[in-house]
């Protein structure tokens, strides 16, 4: 190959790490403001550097070996009936069944340990939050404080927040990428969620699963704050004149198209979330887990205990 | 009486839509003008529409496939030039809904018709000469999933002007695609699109596996097949377990929407994720269809252009084997993120990244095929090369997607797109061109030129780099895909870098086309008349080019893997048979066309509800069927003495070169 094309591969490499570098501030995935996309990082930058570990002798063997055996290198070795080599075959399996080894490894581990259903273990009793998924926006009620929220939640920091997650539409996926790991809401199921936030600061959550004309609209904020902070936005949410009554409810899940407003609800109709499953499951009032087919209990996990 | 059509399906109001329609009305009449024109309609009804002959149907193949790249192209385009503007609040060209139009084709229209016809295309041209047979098992079956692929093509390309296309993705989840969430005649497009397509490449299938069990030349045991052939075998084993699962998968559908049933609703007991699971039943092993032709392209061409035998034959073939069985075992890596217990998701990702081993193994046999070799760097060792390097990248970011945790970040995100065109593009594309730029000449007798391939080669790198590598950065950005618009401005200058990296690729595609344009000007220089012009290593370069309708005079006898370079060493390459024999061929016949008319009316019939229509279309395959499963007279003979007169000019020819 002629000299133009190492200008080019040049050229072109270093353009890519000018992009990857660039954008290094602004890399929601690897700046994580919490344990769980801590981990993810971790598990993210280990694979990585796994799989440097095949890249690296592939590029190498790729420019090496056309340039040292190019036709008009009439000095090389050549042997045109070469087509086996036993040692070359072993390591050739084994190598990358060693590097898969060490993958699965790390993957069993860490897909217990951050099975989205577990707990988070903490002193703190968790902040329970019911996300609903409705055309194009999220609800989200705080059971334990009777008060309701549209595209914002805010909980406090170094607490757990437990998820519980559904939608009252299409599939959509409920995500706060510097949090951490996301979760399908599926109407008639529920899902569960476990996050938590060790540094203050004003997160954006999004839905990741499309789910029709108003899908790029559907992002909120995810605030951690002060428990302070959060006792006195429980108060303002308090002070709103809305309430979520059936008649309100069945008006907010009409499709909405733009970004619907942050709105506070300061009273909720009880138990709504699971009047919303329900919905599904008009003759047993039951809710069904994912690819079960029958009544289920209200949990569609058997092996995760229903904890908060 | 026209069901749900109106005049107002015709989307006069939407001026981007209606430049395209116009845009393909005028080169269809010019097209159509210029048949007339020259009076060609009975040539090309003769010989390439009622053909049966296993080349012309992979050229028409092939040729349906690159018109539809450029319509998949010039969706990316329109992708490409919204997200660039509709940044921090702006709202781009593209309404939503006409943006979720555009992915939805892209992603069909790139992976149905346009991956799929181009792979088929290849296999007809080449698996019948590699294994030293005159024509594939079923020949009329063959000219039938042609058109069969052709309609569904046609159906997609007609919702374009009547009516609209899906707007719920290449990949249809349910409960968005049923009636209450997707009213429109969208959904029916692509469901029937799908599933007339489908039939077409099940039915390829059964007849591929039947071709390669039952019809090798005397001596070419399984462990003697070429690379490629063996690649054909398992991807079309692929095909004939995936296609029925996407056909029940579909039709389940359809019921959903036209009967008022509930197989896949949010009410009345229907279960969603059933059909995802259905989907990804079919659609995981079907990125395997994509690839392992390709991967059988690249041994072929690494061994022809290092002129050295192909590194662990018996790996390669084990590795395939093996890639063909786990693909079966890794669906649910499309959905971990489902709530499915840790046990569940961890044995999905381990058996994912279990496909990285032979993937591997293969990767490191093409490279040691270049170790001690001689080679030279002609169009498809440019793309090979192009490929190792490229797909290397998108192998191991599939592998960081394998790790249930990683994907919990990564799920649905531009670094799931970036992966996956990372690995389709070379993975599958590039195969592809290696292999149009490898058979070229034995399809249509003369080389393409080498300098506008060069610059096209360039072109589909470096563009590529630059239209996918931001997809990785906005996918740790936190950027989903499907966005038609978004508010964060800090993606912005990612994606004009991408847009730039498509203006790239789009400057390839029309060197591409400058090549053939060039090359067709100058195919008396660029003729290939020895059959010969690569000094291959298979049955196919023995034949001339183009071969003749029976492409072997005298069926060869197979003594080695590389069977030609063996008859070449043996000096038997070109020898003579004493004699030669009458040869019976099957005679050509319209009705594959024919049912593809039908299957198309049908299929739009069915889309809007036209049903007097669509009982009429359905009765008239019908009818075609028996009337062909009736007709006895199907074969004919080219007597020995034609025979002899066609080889010997063949030998004239080949003298002249010799000399
Ligand atoms: C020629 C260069 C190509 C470009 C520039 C391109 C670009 C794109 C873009 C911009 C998207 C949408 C990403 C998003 O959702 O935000 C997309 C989606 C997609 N592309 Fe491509 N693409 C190319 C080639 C291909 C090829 C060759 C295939 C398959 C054989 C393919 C298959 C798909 C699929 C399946 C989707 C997903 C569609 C969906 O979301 O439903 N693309 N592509
Ligand atoms: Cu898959």
């Amino acid at each position: 190959m002629k000299n133009r094309t190492y200008f080019l591969l040049i050229g072109l490499s270093s353009l890519c790490a000018v992009t990857l570098l660039g954008g290094c501030s602004t890399m929601v995935l690897l700046d994580p403001k919490g344990p769980i996309g801590e981990t993810v990082r971790f598990v993210i930058i280990a694979a990585f550097a796994l799989m440097l570990t095949v890249i690296i002798p592939v590029f190498i063997m790729a420019f090496w070996f056309p340039r040292k055996y190019r036709a008009s290198n009439t000095d090389a070795t050549y042997m045109p009936k070469w087509s086996s080599s036993a040692a070359i075959e072993f390591f050739m399996w084994a190598i990358p069944f060693v590097i898969v080894t060490c993958l699965a490894i790390l993957a069993w581990s860490t897909t217990h340990s951050l099975d989205p259903y577990k707990p988070i273990p903490s002193a703190d009793k968790p902040v329970t939050i019911e996300a609903v998924c409705l055309d194009w926006k999220w609800l989200f009620i705080y059971p334990d404080k009777n008060i309701a929220t549209v595209n914002q939640i805010t909980f406090p920091v170094n607490v757990p927040v437990s998820f519980k997650i559904t939608s009252d539409t299409v599939m959509a996926s409920f995500f706060i990428p510097q949090l951490g790991s996301q979760i399908y809401a599926m109407a008639g199921m529920q899902t569960r969620l476990h996050l938590l936030a060790n540094e203050p600061g004003s997160y954006v959550g999004r839905n990741q699963q499309f789910t029709g004309p108003g899908y790029s609209d559907m992002h909120f904020q995810a605030n951690a704050v002060s428990r302070e902070e959060f006792q006195s936005w429980v108060q303002g949410v308090r002070q709103s004149p809305e309430k979520l009554d059936l008649e309100r409810y069945e008006e907010l899940s009409k499709p909405s198209r733009g970004y619907h407003p942050v709105t506070y609800f300061s009273s909720v109709k009880p138990d709504l979330f699971e009047y919303i499953l329900s919905k599904y499951h008009p003759t047993s009032g039951e809710n069904h887990g994912p690819m079960s087919s029958g009544s289920v209990p209200t949990h569609p996990r058997t092996d995760v205990a229903e904890a908060n | 009486m026209f069901g749900k059509l109106s005049l107002s399906a015709i989307p006069f109001d939407e001026p981007i839509t209606m430049t395209a329609v116009g845009g393909a009305v005028l080169l269809g009449t010019v097209i159509l003008g210029l048949v007339t024109y020259y009076g060609k309609w009975t040539y090309l009804y003769r010989e390439w529409l009622t053909s049966l002959d296993h080349k012309k149907i992979g050229i028409m193949y092939i040729i349906l496939a690159l018109v539809m790249l450029v319509r998949g192209f010039s969706d990316a385009v329109l992708m490409r030039g919204q997200q660039a503007l509709a940044a921090g609040g702006a709202l781009g060209y593209l309404s939503p809904d006409h943006f979720n139009q555009i992915f939805s084709a892209h992603g069909s229209i790139m992976i149905i018709f346009m991956a799929m016809p181009f792979l088929v295309g290849l296999m007809n041209i080449v698996v019948p000469q590699q294994i030293g047979a005159r024509d594939v098992a079923f020949p009329f079956l063959n000219s039938l999933s042609l058109w069969l692929t052709a309609a569904g093509g046609m159906l997609i390309m007609a919702s374009l002007g009547v009516g609209e296309f899906s707007k719920a993705g290449w990949s249809g989840y349910a409960p968005l695609t049923e009636i209450e969430f997707s009213p429109d005649v969208g959904v029916d497009y692509w469901i029937w699109a799908f599933q007339i397509a489908g039939i077409g490449s099940t039915l390829t299938g059964i007849n591929f596996i039947v071709t390669i069990v039952k019809m090798r030349a005397p001596g070419m045991k399984l462990m003697r097949l070429p690379l490629f052939t063996w690649t054909t075998f398992f991807t079309m084993v692929l095909v004939v377990w995936a296609f029925p699962v996407l056909t029940a998968a579909l039709a389940l559908l359809t019921l959903d929407r036209y009967l008022d049933m509930h197989f896949f609703t949010n009410t009345l007991g229907g279960n969603q994720m059933l059909y995802v699971n259905l989907f990804w039943t079919w659609g995981h092993p079907e990125v395997y269809v994509l690839i392992l032709p390709a991967f059988g392209i690249f041994s072929e061409v690494v061994s022809t252009f290092s002129g050295k035998r192909l590194f662990g034959y018996t790996s390669m073939v084990w590795a395939t084997g093996a890639i063909t069985v786990l693909s079966f075992a890794v669906w649910m890596h499309h959905f971990f993120t489902m709530g499915a217990s840790p046990n569940v998701n961890i044995f999905f990702g381990i058996a994912t990244m279990l496909i990285a081993i032979p993937t591997g193994v293969k990767t490191f046999n093409w490279l040691f095929t270049m170790y001690r070799g001689r080679i030279r760097f002609t169009l498809p060792m440019y793309w090979t090369l192009g490929f190792i390097v490229t797909f290397a990248v998108g192998g191991s970011s599939g592998v960081m997607l394998s790790i249930p945790p990683a994907d919990f970040v990564f799920h649905n995100s531009l670094f799931l797109i970036a992966h996956f065109h990372n690995t389709i593009i070379p993975g599958a594309l590039f195969g592809f061109f290696a292999g149009f730029y490898y058979w070229f000449p034995k399809a249509v007798g003369f080389r393409l030129k080498e300098s506008w391939g060069r610059r096209a080669f360039w072109c589909w790198l470096i563009g590529f780099y630059l239209a996918f590598v931001p997809l990785y950065v906005l996918g740790f950005m936190g950027m989903p895909r499907r966005l038609a618009y978004y508010a964060d401005a800090t993606w912005h200058p990612y994606l004009l870098v991408a847009a730039l990296g498509v203006a790239v690729i789009g400057l390839g595609i029309l060197f591409q086309g400058i090549q053939l344009f060039v090359s067709i000007r100058e195919r008396r220089s660029l003729g290939d008349s020895t059959g010969d012009p690569w000094d291959g290593r298979t049955l196919e370069w023995m034949t001339s080019s183009p071969p003749p309708v029976y492409n072997f005079a005298k069926i060869p006898a197979v003594d080695d893997i590389d069977a030609f370079v063996d008859m070449k060493e043996r000096g038997i390459a070109y020898s003579r048979p004493d004699r030669y024999g009458d040869i019976e061929m099957p005679k050509d016949t319209p009705h594959g066309l024919i049912i593809g008319g039908f299957a198309f009316v049908f299929g739009f019939a069915a889309v809007w509800h036209i049903w007097w229509l669509a009982v009429l279309a359905a009765l008239g395959a019908l009818f075609t069927v028996i009337a062909r499963s009736a007709d006895d007279d199907i074969h004919y003979v080219i007597p020995a003495a034609e025979v002899e007169r066609i080889e010997n000019e063949r030998y004239r020819e080949l003298a002249s070169v010799a000399k």
